[in-house]
């Protein structure tokens, strides 16, 4: 009873505040890395540095007037922000944080199966909300970025393919530990794979460069223009924690998971003393700074372009290089 | 123990949302009673220990063909007000009472073969290892039923080209 | 009751099923009414799995892979012929979509 209730609990709740403070220090992150990238400093009065903007973003939010359109359907209205926030939460339940059962939730034996489908429940929040707003600029965008996110997850899900043909299992711990064995990440064994997850992720959160649907300039402000107050907090919420999601999935995949750089080298054996946390924090602190970086370089893809390159060119590539992983795992 | 409290409430919970799938008015409010239905339908797969089945389910039903429903509901309502779309019902009691009748008699004819004939149910020799439901499904599926798995995919490739005819404006 | 038998899990596919004929026959409009079939076809694959688990065999759960395969098929096209009917007639009420009747 207490193995299999408590502490599970336990870990659930320590999971999800850890989630909630890193979304929140994301805002900021995401600020001051964009505005150090145009040589001005972002925010700096709230706290030293300006560390406590986090937190007074969150509270302004949660203080403004909640406003619900006159024809809008209300039900739909209150669901959708809740349908985009939870599939997010609950894919880091599959995430290894590191090789002891205590550093995990569940390590099911169809976690990556698991997470994709998880991560496509949230197409319905967006839909909903376009829909539930009764205007049509909310509808239009809220079509857009749906198609949007299916047509990407075809292609981030034949990638996938390719992994899970590499490693020979499609559990998350596994799969790390199929890269101790092999003595080397699978970013190296598998670059198309990484580089394909990577813009299908960006793709999926609506992140630049393919965040037409909620581009203020285009369709003002897209699927959440008549959310306001913490409604509009929920999916600012849900869009940072889809992007941590993909980070992570990105490093466990491609990085290594909790694993030291080169893993089999005895030489480096002292860099066990990190603790493996630690070591997958910090991978995925890299790979959202990449996101961010890039949202600070590209302008971003016109509708037509983006619903291009998703299926001319991401899916073609995503079964070639299918194709090829099997091949070469047939051949060796 | 946990099996009888999971069982019961999913139950109830997908019966109850396949009733508001087909009693509620607002076509909306349909299409997202059957995502929850199929959520709830999935994790039953996952009581009875077909978890691929289970996240194969969230995937295609609830999360491509649903989505489907979603999109084609929306394009039917995009022009017209909600109380055009008041349609007739054929209800009437009668009709209820008998289905219901029907039901008992299944569910009484299902129960009493399954007590008579308990003791005499066999468990044909399963040929592949037992290694977890994936591995077990995927070597079936490519060893002994693999005309049918290739079959399905044409019949996919035919229906998504059949799909796109159909819905395009100007061919 | 308080074991869980394979006949439990049938009486609930069967009590789905029900529920699904009682939408098919019930409702008119058009995409209702594929929604309630798709409830049938998901009764039909509890009763499979259900059955599965009691054999032993799994093909029934390969035929529950067949099942939702043809189902998104058949979703496909048959939403495809609703929208190219709307298009024609602006309905989706089947008591109107009457056109080839002498």
């Amino acid at each position: 009873m207490l193995d299999t209730v408590f502490w599970p609990l336990v870990k659930i709740v320590v999971l999800l505040n850890a989630v909630m403070v890193s979304v929140t220090f994301m805002t900021l992150l995401e600020r001051k890395v964009i505005a150090w990238a145009q040589s001005r400093l972002g925010p700096m009065r709230v706290g030293p540095y300006g560390v406590l903007q986090a937190f007074a973003d969150p509270l302004k939010l949660m203080t403004k007037e909640d406003i619900t359109p006159a024809n809008a359907d209300k039900v739909m209205f209150t669901l959708a922000p809740i349908l985009s926030l939870v599939p997010a939460f609950v894919v880091f339940a599959v995430i290894p944080f590191g090789g002891d059962p205590l550093y995990y939730v569940a390590d099911i034996n169809v976690g990556l199966l698991f997470i994709i489908s998880v991560t496509s429940i949230g197409v319905y929040g967006i839909i909903l909300a376009g829909w539930a707003s009764n205007s049509k600029y909310p509808l239009l965008a809220g079509l857009r970025a749906s198609a949007q996110l299916i047509s990407y997850e075809i292609a981030v899900t034949m990638t996938l393919v390719s992994v899970i043909l590499t490693a020979g299992t499609l559990s998350m711990v596994e799969i790390v530990e199929a890269q101790q064995e092999a003595g080397i990440w699978f970013g190296f064994i598998q670059p198309v794979a990484f580089v394909l997850v990577l813009i299908g992720g960006l793709a999926e959160t609506n992140r630049a460069p393919f965040d037409m649907p909620e581009a203020e300039q285009e369709l003002t402000g897209g699927f959440h223009t008549e959310y306001s107050g913490m409604r509009f907090g929920l999916f600012f919420l849900a869009e940072y924690a889809n992007m941590i999601v993909i980070a992570a999935v990105v490093v466990v995949l491609f990085w290594g998971g909790w694993l030291r750089p080169f893993p089999s080298v005895g030489a480096l054996a002292l860099l066990d003393y990190i603790p493996s946390w630690i070591w997958l924090f910090s991978k995925m602190f890299l790979v959202l700074y990449l996101f961010i970086w890039i949202r600070a370089t590209l302008p971003r893809y016109r509708y037509d372009q983006l619903m291009r390159i998703g299926w001319k060119v991401l899916i073609p590539i995503a079964i070639a290089n299918v194709v090829v992983t099997a091949v070469v795992k047939v051949l060796l | 123990m946990a099996e009888t409290i999971a069982f019961y409430t999913l139950s109830v919970l997908i019966l109850g949302l396949a009733v508001l799938v087909v009693t509620v008015k607002n076509a909306v409010h349909s299409v997202v009673a059957l995502v929850m239905s199929f959520l709830c339908v999935a994790a039953l797969y996952v009581v009875l220990e077909a978890e691929f089945l289970a996240v194969i389910q969230i995937l295609v039903y609830a999360g491509g063909i649903v989505v489907l429903y979603l999109f084609v509901v929306m394009l039917v309502n995009l022009d017209r007000s909600p109380e055009e779309h008041e349609d007739p019902r054929r209800l009437s009691i009668f009709g209820l009472c008998l289905a219901g009748a029907m039901l008992l008699e299944v569910a009484g004819i299902v129960v009493y073969s399954y007590n008579r004939s308990a003791s005499t149910v066999t468990a044909p020799a399963a040929a592949s290892p037992v290694q977890g439901n994936t591995q077990e499904l995927g070597w079936l599926l490519y060893t002994d039923y693999l005309i049918p798995f290739e079959l399905a995919s044409v019949l996919l490739l035919v229906a998504m080209v059949g799909a796109i005819v159909l819905a395009k404006r100007d061919l | 009751m308080m074991e869980i038998t394979p006949a439990h899990y049938t009486v609930l596919s069967a009590a789905l099923f029900t529920i699904g004929v009682i939408g098919v026959l019930v409702r008119r409009n058009i995409i209702i009414i594929f929604m309630a079939i798709e409830l049938m076809l998901n009764a039909v694959n509890i009763n499979l799995v259900a059955q599965a688990r009691q054999v032993e065999n799994l093909v029934g759960q390969v035929f529950v892979v067949f099942v939702i395969a043809v189902a998104a098929a058949e979703a496909a096209v048959g939403l495809g012929i609703i929208l190219a009917f709307y298009r024609n007639k602006e309905t989706v009420n089947i008591d109107e979509m009457n056109v080839m009747r002498w």
